[in-house]
């Protein structure tokens, strides 16, 4: 087929320069499927979570502790099947750039709710045994080094002073979403803690979390939940784990919204360099395509040339870019150590890459397509030599 | 058209060239174009090359104007052995000594007439109002000091090629080297051409080394030598 | 001798298309970086407006946010006896004690549900603060359930006028007025009277204590003798530090993933700059030709074409700066990952990010146009006539 042949030979005339412009379009996207998977990430929260699991906090805000005793009501409410208390930790673990999140929780009805945190028996056994045991991810264990055995000293923030936690059990991700850079210490450990240091603080929790029997009808019960506390001195707020999730989300979304708009910049960037090739390509070519015409190719032809070689140039950037965008991004996360748990980059992210390389090879072909169609065969027969 | 031997002061020679080699290498081989050029040419004078397709007479041109090297030989014109200079020194050299007239008149298209006639100028330590006079007297010599302002794009193959003219004689230059100054032009532009390069050469006293293929181009000049695969022929 | 500027300038004007489009790819590049360095500037200029350089802010020992911070009232008395702590006109200590907690409004477009950083003020709260002035309505009065709000706060949230009224503790909050801070962190709190606040919460400790030094001077003199005193554990903090601190953690970021950005965004830039100069120079080798044979030097060609590609990153820098000037008048506001509360601020633009960024802009057209305008000077003379 001339078309296609005429298309690969005349991509293959100006190496240096499709090079460069393939290697333009690499990096662009590149750069745009990294971003869109970081605002992926960021959402990942809200994507592991489970439509069964609900979290009810105090309805201030979640920085305000709830009292312990409201558990037992809790579980009364219909439709509840269980509930386990969580803190929020926050502990330094030597040095604060080490972040990683520590949960303070009930253990049996909370690893109950959270199947997807897959556990050997034994170990979790002992954890149990243990009261200043801890179970640590599968990530985070790679990340420091931690072993079955190994102490973990952390410094409390929010609850001051020096901690040690012996590491008894290690848990893996259940599901391609599940988080493994957790770690999980008991509840009854924190609170004793507390009674000695600061007993006004003490019998005190961050959150419950409430696993549901019927998920159609975990508004509802939410409603029935805070019901029990209106009026109360801490009044309570209860909601899907997702909804909890994404309200964390939203507080940061100015960021987030910043890196999805700078993505589409990175794209209209490559644009202006696509543009400006096939603007200087099509110029130069102008006295063949006038001689196309006056063999009697059309201008449909003519264009369709363009065209086609814009959309070949984009189509190898952009199969050369999403090729790449996977082994970057996990040595991305991988850098990023604990700041991404999750980093995966997903088929909407592909479908959106080759959507731009698309509208990108139409829209750079454009105007030199319309100019090289439009030529009058004589001028254009009078800028050969 | 003149061929008007008859002038007895001796002369002196402006270019002496001697045993000068030039060969290229394509690929693997070695093509010699010029072998063993013996030549002298006189002050004032106006010598036409000729020759067939491939004789070397470009070359032996560019080797002269000091835009190439010889591999072997010596050249020297007005006096400096420009076979031995550096790049840098030969850039300076031609920018004193040599004017050029090239077939497509070169001129920078982005560049008035008048800015195009003050380039060589900008190569030197004059100031804009002496810059500016000189080249007012180089196109009003060539007949376009109307058209200063004119862009080549707006002037006629003939005028462009006078106003190449004005610039290459701008400096005053020791030599004119002309590449087929008419190759690209009409008879009568050819010949207002010629007219022109003649009163340059017995008015001005100019030196002129042209290349040509054209008989009638060759007419104007008072010498001829003819080139033949890369070896002088008297003719 | 070099060639003309305005053989330059008319070959940049003369293909404007590509002139547009090259120099716009690198507009882009020069708005992400100088944006990104105005949001951090925005970010680290409130923060630090918010402090006073001879206040100091008290918190327990290794917290690191008020919201973490317990300072009981024993301890909280004992910062206040220190001789380097100012008096004020009436005699007493110029210290506020004060209870911060976190509270969640709806925001007014989304009605999302924020975290927003409520502080139980003292007496003296204003005069530590000399930059904050009500600009709406009156202050609370001591004792009462009232409130006033910054004026972030106001116009971003829901029910926070003069006049509505806050639900938490389980009480009923009236907001008398609206305070202006002039851009400090304090523009997206709600302050209320400290007692009326910790008797709603049940709480018995502040959680921090700002109380201005006699002399900024004596900071160290009080830190250190805080430090050695077993009745307490504190951490003395010059309030300016401790807000600086405060914008770390989202600084970093902002400034690490724009630097990054920006220099991936750069390579492709750069790219359109090397594909317009090569162009540039395959269409004008006859011209590079002449101008050799005529007599200018190599080092003349190389800069004439170097100078072009400069002049194309300065045109990039110029617009890509104009743009992000624009966003001067955007405000953004999020969560600040220290304080966990809602921080509004603003790009702030300084002649140091205009400098740096157009240079920035100059810089790319020098590395993309280098390579070039090399080939432009390495042309042999003869080989670049023949080609014309």
């Amino acid at each position: 087929m001339h078309f296609f042949k005429l298309i690969t030979r005349n991509t293959l005339r100006h190496k240096l320069r499709t090079a460069l412009t393939v290697l333009g379009l690499v990096i662009a996207f590149l750069s745009f499927g990294l971003l869109q998977t970081i605002v992926d990430a960021w959402y990942h929260g809200a994507e592991a979570a489970a439509p069964n699991r609900l979290i009810t906090r105090n309805a201030v805000s979640l920085t305000i502790p709830l009292p312990k005793h409201y558990r037992e009501k809790v579980r009364a409410v219909q439709g509840v099947k269980t509930v386990a208390a969580a803190n929020w930790f926050a502990g330094v673990y030597k040095d604060p750039k080490n972040f990683f999140p520590q949960f303070a929780v009930e253990a049996v009805p909370y690893f109950s709710m959270y199947p997807e945190y897959r556990l050997a028996e034994d170990e979790f056994r002992d954890f149990l045994r243990d009261r200043k045991g801890a179970v640590v991810g599968r990530k985070l264990a790679q990340t420091f080094g931690f072993k079955v055995g190994d102490v973990v000293p952390l410094k409390g923030t929010i609850f001051p002073g020096n901690w040690d936690f012996v590491v008894r059990a290690i848990y893996d991700a259940g599901e391609e979403k599940t988080d493994t850079s957790l770690l999980f210490f008991h509840w009854d450990y924190l609170n004793e803690t507390m009674k000695q240091r600061f007993p006004l603080r003490a019998n005190q929790t961050g959150i419950f979390i409430v696993e549901v029997n019927d998920v159609d009808r975990a508004a509802a019960i939410s409603e029935d939940i805070d019901k029990q506390f209106k009026n109360s001195t801490a009044e309570t707020l209860t909601e899907t784990e997702q909804a909890f999730q994404i309200g964390f989300v939203k507080q940061t979304e100015a960021i987030v919204i910043a890196i999805r708009l700078v993505s589409f910049v990175v794209i209209f960037i490559i644009l202006a360099v696509m543009a400006n090739t096939m603007a200087m390509t099509a110029r130069e070519r102008l006295g063949e395509y006038a001689t196309l015409k006056a063999l009697g190719f059309g201008p449909g032809y003519v264009a369709a040339l363009i065209f086609g070689e814009s959309l070949a140039i984009a189509a190898v950037g952009c199969v050369i870019g999403i090729a790449l965008t996977f082994p970057i991004g996990e040595w991305f996360a991988g850098e990023m150590g604990t700041l991404f748990p999750v980093f995966e980059v997903s088929t909407e992210t592909v479908a959106l890459q080759a959507a731009c390389a698309l509208a990108v090879g139409l829209i750079a072909a454009a105007l030199p397509a319309r100019r090289a169609a439009g030529v009058r065969i004589v001028e254009g027969l009078r800028s050969i030599g | 058209m003149s061929s008007d031997t008859s002038r007895s002061a001796p002369r002196p020679p402006i270019i002496e060239i001697r045993n000068l080699s030039k060969s290229y290498r394509r690929g693997a081989q070695i093509v010699p174009v010029l072998s063993d050029i013996t030549l002298d040419i006189l002050s004032g004078d106006f010598v036409a090359l000729m020759g067939p397709s491939g004789s070397g007479k470009s070359t032996l041109l560019n080797l002269i104007a000091g835009i190439d090297k010889p591999d072997g030989g010596s050249l020297r014109v007005a006096g400096a052995d420009i076979a031995a200079m550096s790049e840098a020194d030969l850039a300076d050299w031609r920018a004193e000594h040599v004017g050029f007239i090239f077939q497509f008149y070169n001129l920078m298209p982005v560049l008035t007439a008048f800015e195009n006639v003050e380039l060589p100028l900008m190569l030197t330590r004059l100031t804009a109002r002496e810059r500016k006079d000189h080249v007012e007297t180089a196109l009003e010599m060539v007949g376009l000091a109307d058209r200063m302002d004119h862009y080549p794009s707006e002037l006629s193959g003939g005028q462009q090629q006078r106003v190449a003219i004005a610039r290459a004689v701008i400096t005053d230059p020791t030599i004119l080297v002309a590449d087929e100054p008419t190759g690209d032009l009409d008879r009568v532009s050819a010949e207002d051409i010629l007219n022109l390069m003649d009163r340059l050469n017995s008015e001005l006293g100019k030196t002129i080394v042209m290349v040509t293929h054209d008989p009638n181009a060759a007419r104007y000049a008072r010498s001829l030598r003819h080139l033949e695969k890369g070896v002088l022929t008297e003719g | 001798m070099s060639i003309p500027l305005r053989y330059t300038l008319r070959n940049l004007w003369t293909r404007k298309l590509t002139t547009v489009l090259t120099a716009g790819g690198m507009a882009l590049v020069v708005f992400v970086f100088a944006a990104v360095q105005m949001l951090d500037t925005g970010l680290r200029a409130t923060l630090v407006a918010t402090g006073q350089p001879d206040n100091v802010l008290v918190t327990r020992r290794g917290s690191n946010a008020e919201i973490s911070s317990g300072v009981d009232r024993v301890q909280a008395a004992i910062i206040e006896s220190q001789p380097e702590i100012a008096v004020s006109t009436d005699g007493t200590r110029l210290v506020s004690k004060e209870a911060v907690i976190l509270i969640t409004l709806p925001k007014r477009e989304s009605g999302q549900a924020t975290n927003v950083t409520t502080r139980g003020i003292g007496d003296d709260a204003y005069s530590l603060r000399p930059q904050v002035r009500l600009v709406q309505g009156r202050a609370f009065e001591a004792g009462a359930t009232e409130a006033v709000v910054g004026k972030s706060l106001a116009a971003r949230f829901e029910g926070a006028t003069v006049g509505s009224v806050l639900r938490f503790g389980g009480r009923e909050w009236r907001v008398v007025g609206i305070f202006d801070s002039g851009g400090a962190a304090f523009d997206s709190e709600v302050w209320v009277d400290a007692d009326q606040l910790m008797q709603a919460f049940r709480r018995q400790a502040y959680s921090s204590v700002i109380a201005r030094l006699t002399d900024a001077a004596q900071f160290d003199a009080l830190k250190a003798r805080i430090e050695a005193d077993p009745r307490v554990t504190l951490d003395v903090k010059r309030e300016r530090v401790f807000y600086e601190e405060q914008s770390q953690a989202l600084s970093k970021f902002i400034s690490y993933l724009g630097l990054t950005l920006s220099i991936i965004f750069s390579i492709g830039a750069m790219i359109g700059a090397t594909i317009t100069m090569h162009a540039s120079v395959s269409n004008r080798i006859g011209e590079i030709g002449t101008l050799r044979a005529l007599g200018f030097r190599r080092s003349a060609v190389l800069l004439a074409f170097l100078f072009e590609s400069i002049l194309l990153g300065a045109i990039g820098g110029a617009v890509g700066v104009a743009l992000a000037s624009v966003m001067q008048l955007v405000q953004i506001s999020t969560l600040n990952w220290q304080s966990f509360a809602e921080l509004a601020f603003t790009f702030t633009l300084t002649p140091r990010i205009i400098v740096v960024s157009f240079v920035f802009a100059v810089v790319m057209g020098v590395i993309g146009g280098f390579l070039p305008a090399v080939r432009a000077a390495r042309l042999k003379i003869v080989d670049a006539l023949r080609a014309a």
